[in-house]
């Protein structure tokens, strides 16, 4: 008799998101984000460096309202990642593994974000 | 590169359902099957069961599935009090023990899925070969030379170093929710077994840790753990393979 192919189980269909993976894999959209981000950073960089109209077409960019949506999302995603990032070296020092903890020092970053973004485009 | 989406012949239709006779506090139970001899896709069965009738847990609930509507139902099962580890299962979307799980603690209908992303012999039975060899190759057993004239002693303090580490009963419940595992689970090596080495490395009478911490030294087998920490989220016996990794990691980094 042949063999059937055996079925693969389902994983993220069914896995409920849980704190722990959402947090995660928030890192890594973050993250992809800021790498997307930094090519606009760099044609910023690049008008600035050639000056005059570049320049202009640059600034009228991110002071439109899509530049700035952009911008506001660019920053949300920073902050994120910066604090999450540090999270992530307290864990690799080794401390804060405990659940509790975890997911205080997840809820400390997520309210960071919240607040540097609040402060970067208030202040 | 991972693939997030199922093959075509794993992907879940809908399936029979069948109810129990009495049904004085009736509960659903939707089941995920799949049988071999068929060569259909996976289904999802609906089982309506009188809980009135039957112990507090989700395995008591299959297994009167099992005796009174469908004899076909395959899934494993040992102690029924959490120490074996058969029982491991995807239930309500969260990996664990259906022996230990109240059925009182899941609201709505009662979801029931293999451990995820594993090969599936039948029903909610899958193959535990690849988890089992990645246990046995960490080598899971005392390395200290020839046998001593008498027992080798342990201080108090040497011994505490094994709590948290030696409780493991290796369901699978930690390394099938972890993601990274998912998408790279025959070349990471996976939080239990992880664990595992930790315990070994721990232990004050093994003398083998530096051959443990060059065997792990590896970008996949310990470094896909991207401290994402389902594993301690899931595990039933309340252990923490992230801290355990997070362990080898430092030791590994220290070598």
């Amino acid at each position: 008799m042949p063999v059937p192919q055996r079925p693969l189980s389902p994983h993220l269909q069914v896995y409920r998101p849980q704190w722990t993976s959402v947090l995660s894999i928030l890192h890594r959209a973050t993250g992809m984000v800021i790498a997307a981000g930094a090519l606009f950073v760099a044609w910023w960089l690049a008008a600035l460096a050639l000056g005059g109209g570049a320049y202009e077409i640059a600034r009228a960019f991110f002071a439109s309202a899509p530049g700035k949506v952009l911008l506001f999302i660019w920053t949300l995603c920073t902050f994120y990642h910066w604090g999450n990032g540090i999270r992530h070296l307290v864990w690799d020092a080794g401390f804060g593994f405990e659940l509790s903890s975890a997911f205080r020092s997840g809820m400390c970053v997520l309210g960071a974000t919240a607040a540097l973004t609040a402060f970067a485009w208030l202040a | 590169m991972a693939e997030f989406r199922l093959p075509a012949h794993s992907t879940i239709k809908a399936g029979r359902r069948l109810r129990d006779s009495s049904r004085v506090r009736p509960r659903k139970l939707r089941v995920y099957r799949w049988d071999p001899d068929l060569g259909e896709n996976p289904r999802m069965d609906e089982f309506e069961v009188d809980v009135n009738d039957c112990g507090p847990m989700v395995l008591d609930a299959l297994i009167r599935i099992k005796d009174r509507l469908d004899s076909t139902l395959a899934f494993r099962r040992s102690c029924r009090e959490g120490i074996c580890g058969s029982c491991a299962m995807n239930i309500d979307g969260v990996n664990t023990l259906a022996c230990i799980r109240p059925l009182g603690e899941i609201r709505g209908d009662i979801k029931i899925h293999p451990l995820p992303h594993m090969s599936v012999l039948k029903d909610l039975v899958v193959d535990m070969n690849n988890f089992y060899k990645q246990y046995a190759s960490i080598k899971p057993w005392l390395q200290a030379g020839d046998a001593p004239e008498r027992e080798r002693s342990q201080s108090e303090e040497q011994r505490k170093k094994l709590d948290g580490l030696y409780e493991c009963i290796l369901c699978a419940c930690c390394s099938t929710s972890c993601p990274s595992y998912w998408w790279n689970s025959e070349r990471y090596l996976g939080p239990a077994a992880l664990l595992q080495a930790r315990r070994w490395l721990a232990d004050s009478r093994d003398q083998a840790d530096a051959e443990r911490l060059a065997q792990l030294d590896d970008a996949f087998k310990l470094y896909r753990c991207h401290t994402i920490m389902n594993c301690t989220k899931a595990c039933p016996k309340g252990l923490n393979p992230a801290k355990a990794i997070a362990e080898i990691k430092k030791a590994v980094a220290r070598r």
